[in-house]
């Protein structure tokens, strides 16, 4: 049994929420009382129908979600043995700890260095053989430095939708996070920056803990170690992809997978 | 059917000739209008005029003071609004929380930015003159149109700053960036070209301004260094050709002034635009 690096407890999250004497008014419940423990560098793949809490869960892992207005959130999620909702904790090193891919690949307007430096550089690290090395790095984990290694001065915005996508992941990368959220990132992409992708987020289990966001259940299949199936802001079953994808325990998970429904 | 056609035809054409009529006419009522200003002016226009100040003594008229102290009030003006309506546009657009108050201000800014001019020139003779005791000078001048320019220099930036895609900052948050430095590296450098405009339209309407500055900058023609003219009556271009045209009745050097006008503002256009331009290339 691998170590359970972030684990929460009743978590639940309402939008558009108000709290009265301690009580949640109104709003929209999108995460009803999740427990789930994601185990250290294994990739564990979040799925269910759109609108089912799945995103929302990603996005509470690095309070992400703390950017929308009328969030509430309750319950707790420990990293790494610490209550990220604790007052103390500083968001941006857990941002730095939980790096994410979002679904839209989002390179900045810049040179493909200043991308990928701008984690570190973000993070007080201004030398500048140690941020080549640092950029050299991320962009050969992320499986792209040789197909940028010589434009690296180049607007990163003329890069393809894959290679942005990529680029993005190297970004999150040298960081050096423990974890890497993938939410949805390829969704958006042809089936062989797919597969890149794929294979990429495999390789990256040496390394990292990856958790990922995917409407594509093949791919959860495919790659994943762990599934979590999520129903309407629940979580229905979480357990060893295999054994989800086969033996389902639960007559909704079944349902869901062999297509009946969402 | 070849009837039905043939009546298209004919629509189609009346109805491109009326478009190209209406085009024309706008083109021509422009090139007519600068056409005069220039034949006009570009008689009464020499070295002389531009390079002296007016002189009793020897009864000769320069326009030298107003150039430059038109240049100082621009100067001095965008020194204050930029720095506080670019401050006040982040705090409306990336920090303010409250939607009550951004819309109470913008409301604000909208409302004054329709205010006619010579309120702002009324105000701020009582407000900058008679309560701060400032003499009719380029200072109370520049203060006055700050008031007035602050509106155009907030709204351009927060319309700027809200093209930048929020996936930009999304992506800066997630990686670990505070709130300024995602503010400072992401968010700024992609509204530049915007602020950029604004900057135009403001320097266009200081250019521009007449009514306010008659009460608050004063009439005087004489040569001013920049801090000698803050506290000393001090007529920018548009004045001076109010002065000459309407008090002196030489309306040869007010179309002089108004052709030195048009030229600063073809200037400033073209200049900024040609910065804006280059941002942009950096920027991409």
């Amino acid at each position: 049994m691998t170590a359970e690096i972030i684990t929460t407890k009743a978590l639940h999250l309402w939008y558009g929420a108000e709290s009265k004497n301690g009580a949640v008014v109104g709003g929209q419940h999108a995460l009803k009382g999740i427990d789930i423990g994601i185990p250290a560098r294994q990739i564990t793949a979040l799925i269910g129908p759109s609108g089912c809490g799945k995103s929302t869960f990603l996005k509470t892992l690095n309070r992400m979600n703390d950017l929308v207005p009328g969030v509430h959130i309750e319950g707790n999620i420990c990293f790494d043995g610490q209550d990220i909702f604790d007052k103390t904790i500083d968001i941006t090193w857990l941002r730095k700890q939980v790096g994410m891919v979002f679904q839209k690949a989002n390179p900045f307007p810049m040179s493909i260095y200043d991308n990928v430096a701008y984690g570190p550089r973000t993070h007080g690290i201004r030398s500048r053989s140690e941020l080549d090395g640092i950029v050299e790095r991320a962009l050969r984990d992320a499986a792209i430095w040789d197909e940028v290694k010589d434009r690296l001065k180049k607007s990163a915005l003329g890069l393809s939708g894959g290679q942005q996508q990529r680029l993005c992941i190297a970004r999150a990368l040298d960081n050096e996070p423990e974890v890497l959220l993938m939410d949805e990132a390829t969704s958006a992409l042809d089936p062989i920056s797919t597969a890149k992708i794929e294979d990429l987020a495999v390789a990256l289990k040496e390394k990292y803990t990856v958790v990922m966001v995917t409407h594509n259940m093949q791919q959860a299949a495919r790659v994943s170690d762990k599934t979590a199936f999520f129903l309407l802001g629940e979580l229905v079953e979480f357990g060893d992809t295999d054994q989800l994808f086969n033996m389902p325990q639960d007559k909704r998970t079944e349902e869901y997978i062999t297509g009946r429904f969402g | 059917m070849h009837s039905l056609s043939q009546r298209r035809k004919v629509y189609d054409r009346t109805l491109r000739g009326l478009l190209y009529l209406c085009a024309g006419i706008t083109c021509a009522v422009l090139i007519f209008f600068i056409g005069y200003i220039f034949y006009q002016g570009l008689g009464s226009l020499s070295w002389e005029l531009l390079s002296s100040q007016t002189s009793y003594i020897s009864d000769t008229i320069g326009i030298l003071p107003n150039i430059l102290n038109t240049l100082y009030i621009i100067f001095l003006t965008m020194l204050i609004v930029l720095p506080l309506g670019v401050g006040a546009a982040i705090y409306l657009t990336e920090y303010a929380s409250n939607q009550k108050v951004v819309s109470t201000i913008a409301f604000a800014a909208e409302t004054l930015s329709g205010i006619p001019s010579i309120l702002f020139g009324l105000v701020g003779m009582l407000f900058f003159q008679q309560l701060f005791g400032l003499k009719a000078g380029i200072l109370a001048g520049g203060l006055t149109l700050v008031i007035m320019i602050l509106p155009i220099i907030i709204r351009t930036t927060q319309e700027s700053l809200n093209t930048v895609p929020q996936s930009y900052r999304e992506g800066a948050l997630a990686l670990g960036a505070g709130k300024w430095r995602v503010v400072r590296t992401v968010v700024l450098p992609n509204a530049l070209d915007g602020i950029v405009t604004g900057c135009i339209l403001a320097v266009g309407r200081i250019v521009g301004e007449s009514a306010a500055l008659l009460f608050t900058a004063g009439f005087g023609l004489e040569l001013n260094s920049f801090l000698t003219s803050l506290q000393s009556s001090s007529a920018t271009l548009t004045v001076a050709l109010y002065v000459y045209a309407n008090e002196r009745g030489e309306s040869g050097v007010a179309f002089a002034i108004a052709a030195v006008l048009m030229l600063l503002v073809f200037l400033i256009n073209f200049s900024a635009s040609l910065v804006g331009k280059k941002l942009k290339r950096k920027a991409g």
